[in-house]
């Protein structure tokens, strides 16, 4: 059934508030997609249902999964394969020249869902730098949904999830077979620190950071928001650091202080 | 560019033939793995071949082993697309020298992202 208008302004609202992700008009169908699993396992008879139990009790559990159901974003190994072809060709290549003495990397992958877009990099990271045990990794991932670290720290993922734009050469040297889905293995796993992080609440400290990855993110926040998170990734990030935002994302007019550069086949921004 | 089809199931060579005739491939299909040799023989360049894994006559990792041991075909890509779902088939497949492996069932974004993968452009 159809989301009714107040329902949806009421949603609007809501996401707007606890992640300042702005759902413009003509998206109600993906309310209504999203919505309508998490009423059926609530028992209830439908997002109409849904609302009116999120309005009597603004706080509960079901807003957590409400806010969960509206901020997941699609997400796949090697989605969008160019960032990690960049990656592989130039920018590791270049940061262990760059940082050859000290050894120390630190990578933020931020919005990092069900965890595929870490993994990926840290598959990568370990095809690439050969002596990465001997580095001071620090690998960060975050996300605002505690069911989608859970999920990341589990690292298991189904047959699709797998069949979707993983080399089968990683498949065989990173993953395990349990039962009838896939799990990364554990060596893998510990590379990375899932967090909790709502990107317009306070962040916590981080290392200087060598490699962002903020994809399909800053695209559903308003002008000032977005501003905010970029200024804040400014001051994270490493002097040599790369950043990385989605293909339909820029700095350009939004911080001038970053400089959009060609990455062997993708683009990325530096300070 | 001209792609190979080989599948025992009539219905499976109609659905990945259409997805890649989508991608506007010209395409050659075979019921087995010893219909697929000789529909090799004769033939000009063939970029690609999808093979299934259980077939009559000749296995698709046996047809794999045969075009990569006798060198015949060193510029078709070889995708193995096949309901065995066990590490130690794709492992197998990958030493026989299958470039890619996919599992079914598949969806259509599954084929190209996999073509993307062996260095195959087709959007």
């Amino acid at each position: 059934m159809p989301i009714s208008s107040p329902d949806f302004s009421f949603i609007q609202t809501l996401v707007r508030e606890r992640s300042a992700i702005v759902l413009e008009p003509g998206k109600e169908y993906l309310a209504e997609s999203r919505l309508a699993p998490v009423a059926r396992s609530a028992g209830l008879g439908g997002i109409g249902e849904l609302v009116a139990r999120l309005r009597q009790e603004p706080r509960g559990q079901l807003t957590e999964k409400v806010i969960e159901a509206m901020t997941t974003n699609e997400t796949s190994f090697f989605r969008d394969v160019h960032p990690f072809e960049a990656l592989r060709t130039n920018l590791l290549p270049e940061l262990m020249k760059a940082r050859g003495k000290e050894r120390t990397l630190n990578v933020w992958c931020a919005a990092s869902s069900s965890g595929q877009e870490p993994y990926t990099i840290a598959m990568i990271m370990r095809e690439s730098i050969p002596a990465l045990v001997e580095w001071r990794l620090r690998f960060i991932a975050t996300d605002i949904s505690q069911e989608m670290l859970r999920r990341s720290r589990d690292g298991i993922y189904s047959q699709l999830e797998v069949n979707r734009g993983l080399p089968a050469k990683y498949l065989v040297k990173y993953f395990e077979k349990r039962g009838t889905d896939w799990q990364i293995k554990a060596d893998l796993r510990s590379m990375i620190e899932f967090k909790e992080l709502n990107l317009i609440q306070g962040w916590p400290a981080m290392p200087p950071l060598d490699i962002v990855f903020i994809r399909n993110v800053l695209i559903y926040f308003d002008l000032p928001t977005k501003r905010t998170i970029l200024g804040r990734i400014r001051q994270a990030m490493h002097p040599g650091g790369y950043l990385f935002l989605g293909g339909a994302e820029t700095t350009l007019s939004i911080d001038e202080n970053f400089k959009r550069e060609q990455a062997g086949p993708s683009w990325c921004y530096r300070l | 560019m001209r792609a190979l089809v080989v599948d025992d199931s009539k219905a499976m060579r109609v659905i990945l033939s259409q997805i890649l005739r989508d991608l506007h491939f010209e395409v050659l299909d075979a019921c087995d793995g010893l219909d697929a040799v000789k529909k090799l023989e004769g033939q000009g360049p063939i970029e690609l071949a999808l093979v299934d894994w259980n077939m009559p006559n000749m296995k698709g990792i046996d047809f794999v082993r045969h075009v990569r041991e006798q060198n015949l075909r060193p510029e078709m890509r070889i995708v193995m697309v096949t309901t065995e779902t066990e590490m130690d088939y794709v492992q197998q497949a990958l030493t026989a020298g299958a470039d890619e492996y996919v599992m079914k069932p598949f969806t259509k974004d599954v084929i190209l992202e996999k073509l993307g993968l062996i260095g195959i452009q087709v959007r």
